[in-house]
């Protein structure tokens, strides 16, 4: 959990060591006890009538539902569909920030001439492209990828805009009196220092990226899990509904999880992942 | 001269941009792109006759109210969570679910909870923006200098004192990040949940030109959108430097040393 919480200004601080870390009741104990207190909370409510059930169904008819749902062929190929958007997106987004990054980042020049534009471009709300993105490409994939492609640029050029201004100056100063050319520069020494802000860049590209997915199946009806729970809720299928619900947090998750893997490995050199205290 | 350059560096991209957009619209008419005469002209008309009381008021509002709830609900549970060793390890699994899951798929299940109405509006960015302010908060409130703690306990500063002398100031970084983050996703929830079985505000506006092939309304509409997204982070930018001003004088003073 910690490495989520985005520090403000800089992206990769080193983290301390959690102070505390032994504790009465294992962890795991604790947070499986809290998953099955939700559940049956969910369970009693419409048991009870708080909510009547064919608003909020139990949450063993859900998980069944969902069960029944893990043998469909169909299921797996509107997952299939979402993740096909998601990762294609995340790629040409992260690809197309990274180089433009490197490029504006290492010219104070293009750094201060961009600058502005970046700063109004960066808070316009993706969404507000679903119109067009249906007009140019109506149901299909791409209006996915324009969406997930726009929101997530942003995200990651920001994250190597801070990471190239990150550079150490004498380590810059002396690759240049040891005559390194511009590529092994970029090579040994920008690209070293930018890394963990590009991965934070990337990790939090891929769960907006998985927000937009979605909600472009869900809006504009492009094939995917997006669009079975918008089909699901108008076609009635209560318990089918929460369960797909259900199915895009377990992707969520599973994004999470991998991502935070990915960059682990990546980054084990790295001060803020060998978990040492630094200061 | 020095002022001069740096307002060149400003405006210079921006224009150049127009003129492009300019020239490339001058020739053949595109459908899909409006020349920037075409929707200047339109703009006017489209936005301040009755639909910036009708359509973008209302959203706005609907959208800071939900922000507004979103925030004080975040960092109060977020406190008594994150003070609690036990109730975090206990709570830590279900959160992580629901921070991972994606909050436009909340309107179609809140739209069954709670209805067609405003109020389903709202409660979709309460429950889509809490998360990160939620999670920041219990985040903060963990990783607070043990010194610290220790220090007010020894000084006897405990209960409310503690938390609004020694825990939310210096939890409030990590949650002025976390309410950085529920911003823009209130504004997506703000859109969305106006496209979903709606008749009024700016998402449903936006929805309703495109389908009838309005353009350069449409256009005028994501660019309502896009200065409503610039203003929120304009006001945000400020409100952060004035709460954290200690910090990020400290962090100056740290990073000169």
């Amino acid at each position: 959990m910690s490495t989520d919480v985005l520090k403000p200004g800089r992206a990769a601080q080193p983290r301390a060591a959690r102070p505390g870390a032994r504790r009465p009741l294992p962890k795991p104990v604790l947070g499986l006890a809290g998953v099955l207190g939700f559940l049956l909370i969910w369970e009693l409510v419409p048991r009870v009538g708080l909510v009547q059930p064919r608003f909020l169904p139990p949450a063993s008819e859900v998980i069944i539902a969902l069960a029944r749902d893990f043998g469909l062929t169909a299921f797996w190929v509107a997952v299939g569909h979402t993740l096909m958007a998601w990762a294609i997106g995340l790629a040409a987004a992260v690809v197309a920030a990274g180089l433009l990054g490197l490029v504006i980042g290492m010219s104070p020049f293009l750094r201060r001439f961009t600058n502005s534009t970046i700063e109004f471009l960066r808070p316009v709300p993706s969404v507000a492209l679903i119109p067009l993105a249906v007009l140019l490409f109506g149901v299909k994939i791409e209006s996915s990828l324009m969406l997930i492609i726009y929101a997530c640029f942003w995200q990651v050029l920001i994250q190597v805009l801070y990471g190239v201004a990150d550079v150490d100056n004498v380590a810059t100063q002396t690759a240049q009196s040891y005559g390194f050319s511009k590529l092994q520069r970029i090579r040994h020494v920008v690209f070293p220092t930018v890394l963990p802000y590009l991965m934070t860049g990337i990790r939090l590209a891929a769960s907006v990226a998985l927000i937009l997915a979605i909600t472009a199946e869900l809006i504009i009806g492009s094939p995917g899990l997006g669009r079975e729970i918008a089909d699901a809720q108008s076609g009635g299928a209560i318990s089918g509904m929460y369960a797909l619900v259900l199915a895009t947090g377990l992707l969520g998750v599973a994004i999470n999880v991998v991502m935070r893997q990915v960059e682990q490995r990546l980054l084990s050199w790295h001060p803020s992942v060998r978990g040492e205290v630094v200061l | 001269m020095r002022i001069l350059k740096s307002v060149a560096y400003v405006v210079a991209l921006p224009l150049l941009l127009v003129l492009l957009w300019w020239a490339s619209t001058r020739g053949e008419p595109n459908f899909f792109v409006p020349t920037p005469a075409a929707l200047v002209d339109v703009f006017g008309p489209t936005w301040f006759e009755g639909r910036i009381t009708g359509d973008v008021l209302p959203s706005v509002g609907r959208l800071l109210a939900g922000l507004a709830i979103a925030i004080i609900l975040g960092i109060v549970v977020g406190l008594l969570v994150g003070l609690n060793r036990t109730l975090r390890a206990l709570t830590e699994p279900v959160f992580e679910f629901f921070r991972a899951l994606p909050p436009p798929v909340l309107v179609p299940v809140l739209i069954l909870l709670v209805g067609l109405n405003d109020g389903m509006k709202v409660a979709v960015i309460v429950v889509g923006c809490i998360w990160p302010v939620l999670l920041n908060t219990i985040e903060g409130v963990r990783s607070i200098d043990p010194v610290q703690n220790e220090t007010t306990r020894s000084y006897g500063i405990s209960g409310l004192n503690r938390i609004r002398y020694q825990v939310l100031p210096s939890a409030a970084p990590t949650i002025m990040a976390g309410i950085r983050q529920s911003l823009s996703i209130g504004l997506i929830l703000m859109v969305i949940s106006e496209m979903f079985g709606s008749s009024s505000g700016l998402g449903f506006t936006i929805l309703q030109f495109q389908r009838s092939f309005a353009i350069p309304e449409m256009w005028s509409g994501i660019l309502v959108l896009g200065l409503i997204g610039l203003a929120l982070s304009l006001i945000f930018q400020w409100c952060e430097r004035r709460v954290l001003r200690w910090y990020h004088g400290l962090k100056e003073v740290e990073n000169a040393a």
